[in-house]
Order: structure tokens, then sequence, then C-alpha cells
């Protein structure tokens, strides 16, 4: 390991809490990410106990009713949409570019601290009285009707937008602007293309969902009427202005763990990616055919139903990118030199997973089958699966491939990939009878249920049990891996990257000299310097071995 | 707990066959793709294997015609699948003419539904087997949400308006219905029981407890009178708003130059938001009524404005129009 790290470079609270450094700021996400994902994660635990017995195990309607809204609220806004993006994206998209930081580091920081002001709103909403409108906050529930704390958990939620808003505008002006020479719009790694297009929807869509709970928490405290009907206000106007965000915000969720698989097949496949500009193409098509969509969350609202044919045509548009990206990457596995090293399974799962979750999408853009499926479980298997199928095996996946860079350590290579099939397992015992109770009809949102669907339920509580193992092993093992772990060398894998160029922990400043790039992504053939033998380690002892 | 698992409910109306034979169309060629992906992977992960440590794969960097393929495949079969969809969407929102018209309000947690004769229930609901059913839904509260999975049906339930849905029981039984959208506290409970019956069962049943029946032409016949709606809403014709007799079910022209329907939407939407949609020829006069009046009160005037025929001639609740009947059609 270098003497000298970003890790080390200086001490204190201090030195962190008032850091500039993109790689500090992505771990001071990383902690308080991983903090709201085991509230979130709380909330599902006992979601899934309390579904046990038909009547309800656990708890009181009110009680359910909060948990699956703080579960939703916690995982969608506090773990999922920041997950990838502001810990993987921040940490390595300035390192991939051959830059030294973002182009506005102190924004950076400030986006850290507006999501934690956030944080605290929705935490204090949940220890005063909780939120039981849903994650979705439909009018008239959520601004008249619910007696829940639901005022200061807009106003988290509304804070915490600009966080996005800030973290996309960094991106992309990072991006555009602070390129090393030789880094072209096409040497980019597709990571750094799939948080391109993720920022678009970050910059252009996050305002409208602030505003719009800005406007439901308005009505709510001054009893305005933009959306009561008794004051001619519509109560499906918050669902147009909601959705204009939220479906797109499935995007964000899922574009930065699609640019995650797109570095790690090629890196375990060694051979360059397959349809390099389709996979780029479609990252921005996604987000902007993904604006586009979001009414067929509305199919069954009474919308117009030209308004229905139209948003059902886009929704089977916007899957086209999506099964583009499914066969280049299946393709870059032809005739490959393929192992089968923890990161590769994570995308391999996540493609399982992906076809599962973006196939039963198929399902319910089909107007005629929505108006079975709408509001059942199949909804909530479906999203599900695309959002901790995809989204959670991307980000815990490419946790494993940068965490040698990250921390400079090797995770247990074993017991990591024990866990990799433990999450694979546990995942679709717990969501795929959910596929089924939804076909017989069981609504979703339910506290108690009819008898005959107690063992469908009955499996996805035990399915869950196996996730939850999935979850905590790999934040036992990488927590031991930051004493005990095996020295990675700046390179283990070996992979093609810029990021792979620097020391493991990075100096402060990334690189010590501005790096010069004139290779092409993911190409192996051409680049010497990668040592494809075991136990070599990369190229580049900057600064000395530890 | 059931000894065998149903993968899907059962078939107990026009609309099950068709959304689910849509269903088995999508899983085909869902499971198609899933598998040859997933074979396709499985083969290569064995095949092309790493087999000696400093080893490297082939630099195959893309290929237009596959691209090109599989764009243009996945496109048709999704256009295909739309476009089913479509069909029978289209049909679910397009009620025929035929329907027996039932009135369901939701509320914070129960369901009130009223057959045609003014018969009402709570968290249940009659329907005769074989006849087309059209239920006219409102909510007094929040979004709620009717759906009968065995019928595959389900709509919005939205306060502010109306939703519409139909359906025609195939099969007599008792099938469960379901709040869909989810609407505070006991959302998990606020559902009941269809009860399809033969057509005569149907008819003894309303018959049977007609006792209690609250007649909403006369209930609403009242209301008309008690809130002055008559002394604008002459029926000659001559007064300051159009006479309604004859109005429902009839196109309306409006004073932009566009007509609607007058159908239960459009007189709810004057009753609350009267300027929005002024009949040609009339001044925008009319205050609204927000706050004014109940649901059921609403759905008592609608009933009364439905009764009344082209004639001149006040309705004492027996009349109905040809085509939104009131009457009860327990004979096909």
């Amino acid at each position: 390991m270098p003497k000298v790290h970003y890790l080390n470079a200086s001490y204190g609270l201090k030195s962190w809490l008032l850091t500039t450094d993109h790689k500090r700021i992505a771990l001071l996400y990383l902690a308080s990410v991983t903090f709201f994902f085991f509230i979130g994660g709380l909330f599902a635990t006992m979601i899934r106990i309390h579904l046990l017995t038909p009547g309800g195990f656990l708890v009181s309607p009110e009680t359910y009713n909060k948990l699956f809204t703080m579960h939703g609220v916690t995982m969608v806004f506090f773990f999922l949409i920041p997950s990838i993006p502001a810990i993987i994206g921040n940490f390595l998209i300035p390192i991939m570019i051959g830059a030294k930081d973002l182009a506005f580091p102190k924004l950076n920081l400030l986006s850290w601290y507006i999501y934690i002001i956030g944080g605290c709103f929705v935490l204090y909403s949940f220890s005063t009285g909780g939120l039981d409108t849903g994650w979705t906050f439909y009018t008239p529930l959520s601004s008249i009707y619910s007696n829940s704390a639901v005022t200061p958990a807009v106003i988290g939620v509304f804070i915490n937008g600009f966080s996005s808003i800030l973290t996309g505008l960094n991106f992309l002006v990072t991006i555009h602007t602070m390129r090393a020479p030789g880094m072209t719009w096409f040497r980019l790694p597709l990571f750094v293309w799939a948080h391109y297009a993720t920022s678009i929807i970050f910059v252009l869509g996050t305002p409208v969902i602030a505003i719009t709970l800005l406007l439901a928490g308005l009505e709510r405290m001054f009893h305005l009427g933009f959306f009561n009907p008794a004051m001619g206000g519509d109560p499906i106007l918050f669902q147009h202005l909601f959705w204009f965000y939220s479906h797109p915000a499935v995007y964000i969720m899922i574009l930065p763990a699609m640019g995650v698989i797109s570095e790690i097949i090629p890196t375990f496949a060694r051979r360059p990616i397959f349809g390099y500009s389709f996979i780029a193409g479609s990252s921005i098509a996604i987000a902007v055919i993904g604006f586009l969509v979001w009414a067929h969350h509305m199919f069954l609202t009474g919308e117009s139903v030209y308004a229905a044919l139209a948003f059902s045509l886009m929704s089977y548009l916007v899957a086209i990118p999506s099964a583009v990206k499914v066969f280049n990457w299946t393709s870059t596995l032809y005739k490959g030199s393929i192992s089968y090293d923890t990161p590769m399974l994570y995308a391999l799962g996540f493609i399982g997973l992906f076809l599962v979750g973006g196939l039963t999408g198929l399902f319910l853009a089909c107007l005629g089958l929505d108006i079975h499926l709408h509001d059942t479980y199949f909804v909530v298997a479906h999203f599900h699966y695309i959002m901790v199928g995809g989204a959670v095996m991307g980000y815990v996946g490419g946790l494993h491939f940068w965490w040698p860079k990250i921390t400079g350590r090797m995770y247990p290579e074993f017991l990591a990939r024990i866990a990799a099939v433990v999450l694979f397992v546990g995942f679709n015992l717990t969501f795929f009878p959910q596929f089924v109770l939804g076909y017989l009809g069981m609504p979703r949102r339910y506290h108690s249920y009819p008898p005959e669907f107690q063992a469908l339920n009955v499996m996805s509580t035990a399915g869950a049990s196996i996730l939850a193992l999935g979850y905590l092993l790999p934040m036992v093992y990488l927590v031991w891996s930051l004493k005990y772990g095996a020295i990675a060398g700046p390179n283990p894998w070996p992979a093609t990257g810029l990021e792979w160029k620097t020391a493991s922990p990075p100096p402060t400043e990334n690189f010590d000299v501005t790096p010069v790039v004139d290779w092409e992504p993911y190409d192996f053939e051409h680049r010497p310097d990668l040592a494809l033998e075991p136990g070599i380690g990369g190229l580049l002892p900057a600064h000395g071995d530890d | 707990m059931q000894s065998q698992l149903p993968l899907y409910p059962e078939q107990a109306s026009n609309f099950a066959p068709q959304v689910d034979a849509l269903m088995v169309f999508i899983i085909a060629i869902c499971v198609f793709f899933a598998v040859a992906v997933t074979l396709a992977i499985i083969f290569f992960l064995y095949k092309f294997r790493r087999k000696s440590t400093g080893e490297i794969g082939v630099a195959i960097h893309g290929d237009m015609r596959l691209e090109s393929a599989w764009i243009v495949v996945p496109l048709v079969l999704a256009l295909a699948m739309f476009a089913w969809g479509a069909v029978v969407y289209v049909d679910f929102r397009r009620a025929p003419t035929d329907t027996l018209d039932i009135y369901v309000i939701g509320k914070q947690w129960m369901w009130k539904l009223q057959q045609p004769n003014g018969q009402r229930e709570i968290n249940e609901l009659h329907v005769p087997v074989g006849q087309n059913v059209r239920l006219i839904m409102g909510s007094e509260d929040v979004i709620h949400d009717f759906s009968v999975p065995a019928f595959r049906v389900k709509m919005d339930v939205v306060p502010g308006r109306y939703n519409t849905l139909w359906f025609r029981p195939t099969k007599t039984g008792k099938f469960h219905f379901y709040c869909s959208q989810y609407c505070g506290t006991n959302h998990a409970i606020m559902g009941g029981w269809v009860t399809v019956m033969e057509p005569d069962e149907y008819t003894a049943w309303l018959s049977g407890s007609s006792g209690t029946i609250a007649n909403p032409v006369l209930a609403g016949e009242k209301l008309f009178a008690e809130r002055s709606c008559l002394a604008c809403h002459a029926s000659d014709g001559r007064g300051r708003g159009p006479s309604l007799n004859g109005f429902f079910g009839g196109k309306v022209k409006l004073a932009d130059g566009s007509t609607v329907t007058a159908d239960e939407e459009y007189i709810r939407e004057s009753l609350f938001n009267p300027s929005a949609k002024i009949v040609a020829g009339y001044q925008p006069l009319m205050p609204s009524y927000q706050g004014q009046l109940t649901e059921e009160q609403t759905l008592d005037l609608i009933s009364y404005v439905k009764s009344l025929q082209a004639e001149p001639a006040p309705s004492t609740g027996a009349g109905a129009t040809p085509s939104q009947g009131t009457q009860t059609t327990g004979k096909k």
C-alpha cells in the first residue's frame, strides 16, 4: 500500500466533516446510506414477519401502514437514489476521467449535508407519529386525511431533492469539462455514460418532485386547494406530477447499476464490451424516453383512453434500450476469458434478476393486463426485482469490484462468493412468490389478507430471512477486510479503466501526474501494462510498497 | 392454509378469459427470451471459462446486424403486446349501452352500493349472471379502488369525479372484491363479496328486500324542489337554465361549440363546477353546490335527472330513458 493516500492524508473529525475530497465525501455517503439501509431493512423485516399469518402477526393496522410507508420512503429516497451515484459514482467519476476532483468540490460536500438534513427531518417524522401515506404520498390522503407526521416527512424529501440536483449538476459539469487529455466521449467508461444519463434525470426530474411534495405539504398546513376536490383541486394532478419524477427515479436507481455491470463484465471476460456505443446510447435513450412514460402508473385512475394508449406505447419503447443492454452484455461473454470472481457473480445475478424485473414490466405496460395486475403484489414483486434485484445487486457488486480501490484491501473471496449466491437465492425466494400472489389478486399494502394467500406469504417471509443473511454477511466481512484483508495493489483484477492506473487507495489528488489516455476502453490486447498473471499486482507503485 | 396452490384466480366474467389469454401470450414471449438469454449465458460461462491465468478474450467490438436484429425483433413483439393489450383495455373502458347501472360510493373504510331500484347494500354486491353491469363510482374522501380479481376488473374511485367500470359475470357464486388503492388505516379490510345469481333469483332478491328501499328518484325529486333547481331548470325550457327533460344520455351542444354527452359525470360536474361546460345559449349563472351535497344526494339528483323523460311530465320514479335504464333488468 502507498504510505500516503486519501485516507491518511489528514486526521481528525474536522478533516472528514469539512473535506472537499470527493473520495472522502463518498465515504461519508457510504456511512450514512448504510445507516438508512439498516433502518429500511428493519422495517422490511417487520413487514415480512407481520405477514406470516392472514390476520397479521406482529403489529396493529396503523403500525403496519407506517412500516411499509417508512420502508419505502427510506429505501427509495435515502438508500436507492443516492447509493451508487453518491457513493461509487462520487468516488470514481473523477478518477475514471483522469480529474483531480469533481468540478464543484464544495457543492459536493454541501449535497451531503443537505442529504443529512433531509434525513433528519424524515427521521423526526418517523419518531414523532410516523408516516402512513405510502411512499407515493397520494393526495388527498396525505394532504388532508392522514393523521401521521406527513409535514416533516415531505419537508425532508423536499430538502433531500437538492442533494440529488447538486450531485447531478456536479457530474454533468465534471464529465463535460474535466476529462483528461485523450479521454474522448467514446473512450469514457460506460459507468460514466450511465451516470451522465442519471444526472440528466437528477437535474430535470428532481425539481418536479420537490415542488409537488411542497404543494402537498402546503395543502396540509394551510388548507390550500391544489389537490383537494372539495376546493376545486384535482387529486389526479398530484399523481401526474409525482410520477413525472418518480418513474424516471426508477431509472436513477437502475442506470448506475447498469453502469457498474458494464464495467464488471468486460473486466472478468477480459475482452472489449460488445456494442459500446449501443450500451452508451441506450443509457441516454432510457433517460429521455423515461420522461415520457409516467402515466402508466395511472391507467386505472380514469385518465383518458387516448392518454393510456400513448403511455402504454411509450412504456414498451423504453423497454427496448434495456433489452439492447442485456443482449450486449450476454454477447460480451462470447469468446471471452471468463473468471467467476465475486463481482462477476453479482453481475450475472444482476442480469438474471433484471431480466425478470424488466420482462415483468412488459406485463404491467400492457393495458389489458394492467387492469388485473395494477396495485397487486405483482407490482410489488416487479419493482423489487428492478430496484433490489437490479439496483442493489449492482450496488453490492460494485462495492466488491472497487473495494480494493477504495480501501486498498481485498475482501475474503470465498465468503464473498457464498454471500453472492445466498443473496441471489434469498431474493428469488422472497419475491418470486409475490408474482403469483399478485396474479391471484392479493392487493398490495394489506396488513391482513384472506387465508388462501397464506402459503405464498410464508414462502416469501422464509426467503426474506435468507435474503437478510445475504446482506449481513458482506457487512461483516467487508468491515473485517479493512484490517485483515490482503493488500490489493493498484490493479488486482486487472481491469482497463483509468482508476486502476493509480494507487489503491488513491492519493488525495488521484494522480501524481495528469494521465494521458491513448487506449480504447476495455482493450486488453494492446495493454502490456496490465499484469495478467496473479500475484504481480499492477504497474504503478507510485508511493512505494507498504 | 389450502392444500394446493392455484396459479390464477377463478374466471368469472367476460374479461377473465381475455386477460388470461393475454397473460399466457406475454408469458410465452418472456419465457422464451429469459430462457434463451439464460442458456446462452450458461453456455458461454462454461465454454469460454478462463483456462490459463494470462489468457485474454477475443476482441469483438460489435456487429451491426446483430444490434439491428435485437432492436427490431423485440420492437415488433412489444408492439404486438401493446396492440392486444390496447384492444382489451378499450373494450374495458367503453361500456356497452345495455348495462345494469349500480352506484358505488367508497369511503374510509366501507363500500356503499345501490341497485337501480334504490336497494342499498354495504360491502356486498348482488348481480345477475350474464347481464352487463356497470358500476358508477364516487368517493367521499380519499382515492379508493374497486377490484374483483375473479372478474379481472379494477378501477380507481376518485373523489370529485365518477369513474366507471363494467363487466358481465359469467358464473354464479361469491367472489371477493377488494379496495386496491391504499386509503389509510383499514384499507386491508375495505372489501366484501360480489354475489352472482341466476337472473330470476336476482329479481326475487331485489323484490324480497324492497321494504327498506329509499327510492333514489323520489329522493332526488325532493332535493330538486328543496334546492330550487326547478326555478331555473323549468321543464318548459323557458327558465334561465336548460330544461332537463330528456336531457340525460343525449348530446349537449356547449357554448364553446363543442359537444358532450350528458352522462353522470357531466351532471356531477355541472353541480359542483357549473361554469366549466355551459350549454349553448345559456349564461353561466348557476351557483356551485360544492360542499352542499353529500355523495348520496348527488346520486339521488342524478337518478332524478335520468328519470326525466322528453315530454314535460314530472316523473314519480317509474320512468327511465331506454338506454340508461334506472329500471332493473331482471330479465334479459
